[in-house]
């Protein structure tokens, strides 16, 4: 057996500078003969094993077979889609992108070491202030993996905080952060009771309330009471929001909150099938140490400069090991610097006004609808950019036939609402579309009639 | 802001083409909201320069131990960047998105080979959710046999922090595990502590030192025989791509961090992806969803979601970091199983280069063949001069190089762990060690050169006593 | 350097009387010295009891943490409210102003099984070899 066996040493790869002589040449120098007496600590029959994987392709080959795969998928834009539920198409200004690839963004590590890190501190340091701004909050942290864990460790920190083990959650929270929830919680035995639209109320063994705002089916909840409901029985009051809904919307720090989580991707992140997204992370100033995640603070050098460095890292995993306020290690910062970007981009003028466009086609949209007959829409109840439109017929069946007509229908909400599809419109979706759309549902209602008959 | 002026716009605001509505009702409309107001030339200006600030992978090396800071490949963030990926949404019906699930199926499979498992999910969205996904499951499974007295979980005392944390945030309690003289797990201690109410050894091969356990098959078998998993943190998967896999050697749960090993770029923090592999008992249990692939009578295939059988539920809002996924796919695609050897081999080669060269003037706490990683101490320096592994590093930025990790591992008195990867040439690592001689050199010569460095930073040695006992966390307007 | 009218705890506590009975508690000048630039403290309230060698709050620098655990038992009199602002008190002054809590002892016989000054700074020498 020859030692480089496994290896195929006239393969080159522009990834792997080393030549066949450079290797000969450090290996001369470690004092060893082949490559595989540095692997000699593993047991020698597990050396080396077959492969099973495809052989290597060029750059060129590659980017034809992604692009093909790329194809296969139906894309909004070429499609007219109404999904949110958790994801949210927005425009995204240039910028955003053409700033976050730079190199000296995208391919550095974690600032531990703040004197040649300042660029992604100072970002996260403007992220956390945009994240306080924008809730209302005390203090935020530089991002969480995405709204739905976010949403777990506040659960995990409202728990340590109160030192109680059973929270309850408004049953109009997402299905899909309750399932993650239910991950979190399991483990570590907390118990999570559902409380029913309008149905009060929390008691003392509660270590916090979820209020979603506006919550999953697009309307927005009556805070004020939910606030004293909790606040009264001694917990805290989690509200999980849509970060663009606060460029018009009361932030949740006006009805009391404690802890604010949100989905960080609808601030200039693409939907990406699902991730990289960034959970929002904000709370009041007395909970900071019970805070999970990485933390950004404003300090002096040695020359009395401004500078900024990563803080109270004794909460993390690095120093407390098991005893930390969580296991995350990462803030997600690139995805966290994007938002960042485009909130400043967006800024004081263009929040508002992104809020106030989605806002009016919503209920443009919605009021077309609620006349086409056979269809109708709550219109009596607030909500926001996404509502709920009650079917002749199953959603599942009105979105085959959406799709025949290049539009990607709503979510599918029939097993809590009967004949229930969730839809979201955003800035993003033109009058056209929305016409489009509610002729479709039209001349579905129509075409479903005459079936019938 | 402070640099906000009043009436600036950074971008442009789009028309309303729908006719005006109703106006919202007031009590739920907040009265002011203060963000900044900033020109977008100035945006890009301001970030632009900030940029400038940081240290990157493109810029120069960077030998972070345990980061794996590899070169990350242009194309894969074109890749990613495609519409038909990053405009999807992730509630699109199955058959509006087979080009995705297809590439996450082939994902699956490519990693499963990789590590010799007989599964994997994509879920976690990081390395450290792969853990609590990996504890999670180890803990479903002991239940599902009723074997519910499994409350503890070892971990070696050389292991990263999220390795306690998770198993923590799992339910367990932690049991830490010494490391013997020779950098092995202590097979003396392991059997003090083996019973029945392990559940499972998080182990990371190689370990935080950079070293191979030579006792890893004993260590296996003895956590298997009393009952207990074996979970592998693939922090340091880098060390063993296609050389070897861990599923072989008896491993059931691995998690690979895939933007350390598999490139996606590290964004000054994240995004990541910490895709589990399991043997063929931990399947039932996997994070949800896991991609199916069925072929129907007219042989065509269609791609679609599972949900496994006693799966230990969702990690995710949706199915982990489809972003990241697409890059570690074409990475692989494009190495290739003559390429993927290759890496651990160069990596492995570029470390232990670097080990006998500086053997002598660093001290060398486990003087052995090293992976892909090597853990030098300072100790010499401190003693001799009173430079730290602090001051080494921070005089390496004077040098234009990012410095090693620091103080860690944690039983390593003056850590430097140095990890070159095997994107890095020759002359780039011989570069290095003739800066890390003559920092050696320095530090007899001149120490003070060192405690005062970095010398050409944008700010000094930053006063992070003062950020923590005054936390200043974010501007006010 | 070590007070030599305190007692010390292997792990790195003194204890020292007061007037009218009370006994004060801090970590020594070699802790403070070892944990860096202390940031926080964080101590139980008044009125609650201590145990002998039992964990009773937590004191923090920038890159670590260690439990603070009781020389001897008593019951909280005052804690250290300065060290909520200041911290640093605890380097400054570690036998002085960055004292941690006062107690009213259970058990006098305790101090018995603690270090003398003399004791305490062989053990140190020791451990920082």
């Amino acid at each position: 057996m020859s030692a480089d066996q496994n290896t195929d040493l006239k393969f080159t790869s522009p990834y792997t500078p080393n030549t066949k002589n450079d290797r000969a040449e450090m290996l001369k120098a470690i004092g060893v003969k082949t490559v595989d007496d540095l692997f000699r600590d593993i047991p020698e029959n597990y050396l080396n094993p077959e492969l099973k994987i495809p052989d290597a392709i060029s750059e060129m080959e590659l980017v034809q077979e992604m692009e093909e795969l790329a194809g296969l998928n139906a894309v909004p834009g070429d499609y007219a889609s109404f999904l949110g539920s958790g994801a949210y198409r927005h425009f995204i200004p240039s910028i955003v992108n053409r700033l976050a690839l730079r190199s000296e963004f995208m391919t550095c590590y974690t600032p531990y070491q703040p004197e040649v890190s300042q660029g992604t501190l100072q970002a996260h340091f403007e992220f956390q202030s945009m994240v306080c701004q924008l809730t209302g909050m005390d203090v935020a942290n530089a991002g969480m993996y995405d709204g739905s864990t976010a949403l777990s460790e506040a659960v995990l920190m409202a728990c340590r905080v109160t030192k109680k083990s059973a929270i309850n959650v408004l049953d109009s929270v997402s299905p899909q952060y309750k399932e993650v929830l239910k991950t979190f919680l399991d483990a570590p035995g907390i118990k999570m009771d559902s409380l029913k639209d309008g149905m009060a109320s929390s008691n003392e063994s509660h270590a916090c309330l979820i209020v979603q705002q506006p919550n999953y089916f697009g309307y927005f909840e009556d805070l004020t009471t939910l606030s004293d409901d909790i606040h009264k029985a001694g917990g805290l009051l989690i509200v999980l929001t849509d970060p663009i809904s606060l460029g018009m919307y009361k932030t949740p720090a006006d009805y009391g909150a404690d802890i604010v989580v949100a989905e960080g991707q609808s601030l200039g992140i693409s939907t990406s099938y699902g991730g990289p997204y960034v959970g929002l992370f904000a709370c009041k100033q007395d909970y900071i140490r019970q805070m999970p995640g990485r933390i950004v603070g404003r300090t002096k050098d040695t020359n009395g400069e401004t500078g900024y460095v990563l803080t109270l890292q004794t909460r993390e995993q690095h120093i407390r090991r098991d005893r930390a306020t969580s296991n995350i290690c990462t803030s997600v910062g690139l995805i966290a610097l994007m938002s960042t970007i485009y909130m400043i981009s967006q800024g004081k003028q263009g929040l508002k006004h992104i809020a106030n466009l989605c806002y009016q086609k919503a209920h443009y949209a919605a009021a077309q609808i609620n006349d086409i007959q056979g269809y109708s829409v709550n219109l009596d109840r607030p909500f926001f950019k996404e509502f709920v439109i009650s079917c002749p017929i199953s959603p599942a069946k009105i979105n085959k036939r959406l799709l025949s007509k290049k539009i990607i229908g709503g979510i599918d909400v029939s097993s809590q609402i009967k004949n229930g599809m969730l839809v979201c419109i955003t800035e993003t979706n033109s009058r056209q579309e929305i016409d489009s759309l509610v002729t479709a549902l039209r001349e579905i209602s129509a075409e479903i009639g005459s079936d019938e008959k | 802001m402070d640099r906000s002026v009043a009436g600036r716009i950074g971008t442009t605001l789009p028309k309303l083409d729908v006719p005006v509505q109703d106006d919202p009702p007031k009590n739920l409309l907040r009265e002011s909201l203060e963000m900044p107001e900033l020109s977008e030339s100035e945006i890009v200006r301001y970030l632009t320069q900030i940029s400038t600030f940081n240290f990157s992978i493109d810029h120069n090396f960077y030998p972070l131990g345990s980061c794996t800071m590899k070169y990350n490949p242009k194309v894969n963030d074109d890749i990613a960047a495609l519409p038909g990926f990053s405009e999807i949404h992730p509630l699109q019906e199955e058959s509006t998105v087979q080009g995705a699930l297809k590439l996450m199926h082939h994902l699956q499979n490519i990693l499963a080979d990789i590590t010799g498992m007989a599964g994997t999910s994509l879920a976690p969205m990081a390395g450290a959710e792969g853990e609590l996904a990996g504890m999670l499951m180890t803990r479903a499974y002991h239940q599902r046999n009723g074997d519910t007295k499994r409350t503890k979980i070892l971990v070696p005392d050389s292991a990263h922090g999220t390795n306690p944390a998770s198993a923590v945030m799992a339910g367990f309690e932690v049991i830490s595990l010494n490391t013997d003289s020779k950098g092995n797990t202590d097979i003396e201690a392991l059997k003090y502590v083996l019973s029945d109410e392990i559940a499972g050894f998080m182990l990371t091969q190689p370990s935080t030192l950079g070293l191979f356990d030579t006792n890893i098959l004993e260590v296996v078998n003895m956590v298997r025989d009393v009952g207990g998993i074996i979970y592998g943190d693939g922090a340091n998967l880098n060390a063993l791509v296609g050389k070897l896999k861990p599923g072989d050697l008896g491993f059931d749960i691995l998690h690979s961090n895939l933007h350390k090993t598999f490139t996606q770029p590290h964004g000054g923090g994240g995004p990541g992806a910490g895709a589990v592999m399991v043997s063929e008992r931990i399947l039932p249990f996997l994070p949800t969803p896991v991609i199916d692939r069925q072929i129907d009578k007219s042989n065509s295939e269609f791609y679609s979601f599972t949900r496994p059988e006693h799966t230990i539920g969702k990690m995710g809002a949706f199915h982990g970091n489809f972003g990241a996924l697409v890059r570690a796919y074409a990475y692989i695609r494009t190495l290739g199983k003559q390429g993927v050897p290759k890496v651990s081999e160069d990596a492995v080669i570029n470390a232990n280069y670097i080990r006998t060269q500086l053997k002598g003037i660093y001290d060398l706490p486990y003087d052995r063949t090293c992976m892909h990683e090597v853990v030098f101490s300072a100790r010499n320096l401190k003693r001799d001069y009173g430079v730290t592994a602090l001051d080494v590093s921070k005089r390496l930025i004077d040098y234009g190089i990012h410095p090693p990790t620091m103080y860690f591992p944690l039983i390593v008195e003056e850590a430097l762990m140095i990890e070159p990867t095997e994107t890095e040439s020759k002359e780039t690592i011989d570069e290095f060690i003739d800066i890390m001689k003559k920092i050696a050199q320095e530090a007899e010569d001149d120490p003070g050169l060192l405690k005062e460095a970095p010398h050409n930073t944008p700010n000094t040695r930053l006063d992070e006593a003062l950020a923590a006992r005054e936390p200043d966390l974010r501007w006010n307007k | 350097m070590n007070p030599s009218e305190f007692k010390f705890s292997e792990e790195h506590e003194w204890v020292n009387s007061t007037n009218n009975g009370e006994f004060t508690i801090g970590i020594t000048d070699f802790a403070a010295g070892t944990l860096g630039d202390v940031v926080f403290v964080e101590l139980p309230e008044v009125g609650s009891e201590i145990k002998q060698f039992e964990k009773f709050g937590e004191i923090e620098s920038v890159k670590a943490v260690s439990d603070l655990f009781a020389p001897i038992s008593g019951t909280i009199l005052k804690k250290n409210e300065n060290l909520t602002s200041e911290p640093e008190l605890v380097n400054q002054d570690a036998y002085g102003d960055g004292w941690l809590i006062t107690i009213a002892p259970k058990d006098l016989t305790e101090l018995d099984s603690l270090m003398s000054s003399q004791d305490y700074g062989k053990f140190t020498e020791s451990q920082s070899h």
